[in-house]
């Protein structure tokens, strides 16, 4: 049981600043992933949670002890790295029990056991005597699990465990790590990954971060319905949302904005009276627009592009602005290149961000 | 079956023939080297090999008689009955020579191994002005042997040496010392050069195999909670094996035949005196030609049974890879 406590956390290397002050209070037994662009600072988090970096200002705690000087091996937690990091010489067996080999105090009966435990839950038992060098990628990635597993930590840390992985063996992988966990309970998981679905399943919390800071921390569904600003909006959800510069035209009870070249549209959003007139963002997500029937619309356009992509086919429309709109539509849509479109979606759906990006709350 | 054999017919064929041009691209390649090492290495080797078996001397090395064996062992039985042995298995100077190249080509190697070692660590570690000390450190293995030798002779000359002065001042020797002369010191003074000289390609060969170790085994090391010194003789050591041993024979190759150095440092000092020395002086300066070719032969076999018994006891992987 472990809950971690990060206050202030700052890291720089020499002039470089990279988190420029997490904040950040972690339950014991939650699955909490990390999720941003390359180089917002994600693994350098993990790193300093795990104690291959020092902490530069700010503290942090594990289990209300503060842990800024304390060594890796002393915390409390085991790292899974996206390279596997492997020992290249030593069997499987020995690359699990290494550690607790050469730290005192374990008799060799119960290395034994716990190492073919671990094996046992992650079904590496037939490979206990080969070489890394003699494993496949995804069977690898078991071996460096089952070397954590054998730590018995508190606290679980993985750096895109599952990047180097195929896409079928990534999903398999994924699940185990999610069945992991649950038969785990207690145990904390600290997960980095930039892949959108890995954090959406596995998350009970996703902390987004961007160039250092947090922007958001929240439920994967909270997040994505709700995100607290355009960043966040933009970063979950594949394709990212449809977003374009708009004008409030009236606040107060049933706003009303106008994107850039069309009509003007209500929306469910606690706009402040104070605003009209002021410049903001309007936002839609591409599964949320359909194809109007009624005459109604919000855009209206020339399809560029069609994708099908087999379950869904995306538009790309052309309404004028730099950007194309997407819109997911159903697979049976009859629809080709040139056509003329007009695209509509439900009011609740329609997300609206002011002059600075921050997210007017949706009622 | 019969699909499958007329289908596989023809694609066997075109891959054989894809390996026999590779093959002959690669004799072509080989061939200008071969031919190079032949005229420059092996036909010198095997007139050597063919003068131990002669005696052949300076004046007369076309009218050389073949003799067999005895350069390297004569049994003459006297009328008395007294049976006199002769040649280089029994000449106790060469097996002096023997003896010393050996001492020599241990005592260097091993303290060569062990600080080129240590230096690899230090340059393996981030630092600033990394470059520039790794750079630094292969200027003593850059000074052609002739210069660096002769440099030495001056620092450890006995009157105007600047290692007898330092040694001096520190009061760690009351008199001056013949450092490369005296029988005690001769090979200490050889060594130390040696030493000197050759840490250097040791510590850059070591290098390379320590960068081949990826970064990342070392941090789950560390949140193993390995002991650093565990992890040196345990993580490291292992996984920089196949560069070291490499390495060493590399060494031990060169130790053993060593010539310049001592020509210069020490010419003439028995304690010093090396097979190659041996062979040279035989050769040229006691005009036995045939002699010093069967001790350059005798060099040579025990360069390739030292060299062979290594390979296969330390299980040296020429390969790369792990
Ligand atoms: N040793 C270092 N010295 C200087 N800057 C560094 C160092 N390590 C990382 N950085 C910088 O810190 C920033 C964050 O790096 P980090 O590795 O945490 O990114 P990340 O979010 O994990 O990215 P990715 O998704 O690509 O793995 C980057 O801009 C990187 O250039
Ligand atoms: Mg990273």
């Amino acid at each position: 049981m472990a809950d971690l406590l990060l206050r202030g956390i700052k890291k720089s290397y020499g002039n470089v600043k990279v988190l420029h002050g997490i904040d950040l209070d972690i339950r014991a037994g939650e699955f909490i992933v990390f999720v941003g662009p390359s180089g917002c600072g994600k693994s350098t988090l993990l790193r300093l949670i795990a104690g291959l970096e020092d902490i530069t200002a700010g503290t942090l705690q594990i289990d209300g002890q503060v842990v800024n000087q304390l060594a890796p091996s002393k915390r409390g937690i085991a790292m899974v790295f996206q390279s596997y990091a492997l020992y290249p010489h030593m069997t499987v067996y020995d690359n699990m029990a290494f550690g607790m080999k050469l730290a005192k105090g374990h008799d060799k009966s119960e290395i034994d056991k716990r190492v073919r435990e671990a094996a046992n839950i992650l079904q590496i038992t037939p490979y206990l005597d080969r070489l890394p060098k003699q494993l496949s990628g995804g069977q690898r990635q078991r071996v460096a699990i089952g070397r954590a597993i054998v730590r018995d930590p508190k606290v679980f840390l993985f750096d895109e465990p599952l990047s180097n992985l195929d896409a079928a063996l990534r999903v398999a992988t994924r699940i185990e790590i999610n069945k992991l966990h649950e038969s785990m309970p207690g145990v904390t998981m600290i997960y980095v990954t930039h892949d959108q679905v890995e954090a959406m399943t596995l998350a009970d919390r996703i902390v987004v971060l961007n160039a250092g800071r947090v922007e958001q921390v929240g439920p994967p569904m909270e997040l994505y319905h709700n995100p607290a600003n355009l960043f966040v909006a933009r970063f979950l959800g594949s394709p990212s949302m449809n977003t374009m510069p708009c004008t409030v035209v009236s606040g107060g009870a049933n706003p009303v904005v106008k994107p850039d070249g069309c009509d003007p549209i209500v929306v469910q959003a606690t706009i402040p009276v104070s605003a009209a007139g002021a410049k903001a963002t309007f936002g839609v997500r591409p599964e949320d627009l359909d194809i109007s029937t009624n005459g109604e619309a919000i855009f209206r356009g020339k399809v560029d592009i069609v994708e099908q992509l087999g379950e869904v086919t995306l538009i790309y429309v052309d309404v004028g602005a730099p950007e194309p709109i997407v819109a997911k539509i159903p697979n049976d849509t009859v629809i080709a290149k040139g056509d003329t479109v007009a695209l509509t979606s439900e009011r609740r759906h329609l997300q609206v961000f002011d002059e600075n990006g921050i997210a007017y709350p949706r009622t | 079956m019969a699909v499958a054999e007329s289908l596989d017919m023809p694609v066997a064929k075109a891959g054989s023939e894809l390996i026999r041009q590779r093959v002959r691209a690669a004799w072509i390649f080989l061939a200008p080297m071969l031919v190079v090492l032949a005229m420059v290495a092996g036909w010198p080797l095997l007139r050597s090999i063919y003068f131990s078996f002669t005696n052949a001397s300076l004046t007369n090395i076309e009218g050389a008689q073949w003799i067999g064996f005895e350069n390297y062992l004569s049994v003459t039985t006297l009328k008395s009955g007294r049976v006199i042995y002769d040649g280089l298995l029994v000449d106790p100077l060469w097996w002096q020579s023997v003896w010393n190249t050996v001492r020599f080509s241990v005592v260097s190697v091993v303290m060569e191994t062990i600080i080129g070692m240590m230096v690899a660590l230090v340059l393996n570690a981030e630092f600033r002005g990394r470059g520039i000390v790794r750079a630094a450190i292969l200027i003593p293995w850059a000074i052609p042997t002739i210069v660096s030798a002769k440099m030495w002779a001056w620092m450890l000359n006995d009157q105007f040496g600047i290692i007898n002065d330092i040694l001096l001042h520190l009061g760690l020797i009351s008199t001056k010392i013949a450092w490369t002369a005296n029988a005690d010191t001769a090979m200490l003074a050889v060594l130390v050069v040696d030493i000197w000289k050759t840490t250097p390609f040791m510590a850059l060969l070591i290098l390379a195999g320590l960068q081949m170790i990826p970064g990342d085994i070392y941090e789950a090391a560390k949140i193993d909670g390995v002991h650093p010194i565990k992890v040196f003789w345990k993580v490291t050591l292992p996984l920089v094996r196949p560069a070291l041993m490499v390495a060493v024979i590399f060494r031990m190759l060169d130790a053993l035949r060593i010539f310049d150095l001592i020509y210069v440092l020490t010419a003439n000092n028995s304690q010093t005196k090396t097979m190659s020395v041996f062979a040279r002086e035989n050769l040229f300066d006691f005009d036995k030609f045939a002699y010093g070719s069967a001790a350059s032969t005798m060099l040579f076999l025990i360069l390739t049974v030292i060299t062979v018994v290594y390979i296969i006891v330390g299980k040296v992987n020429f390969e790369g890879g792990r």
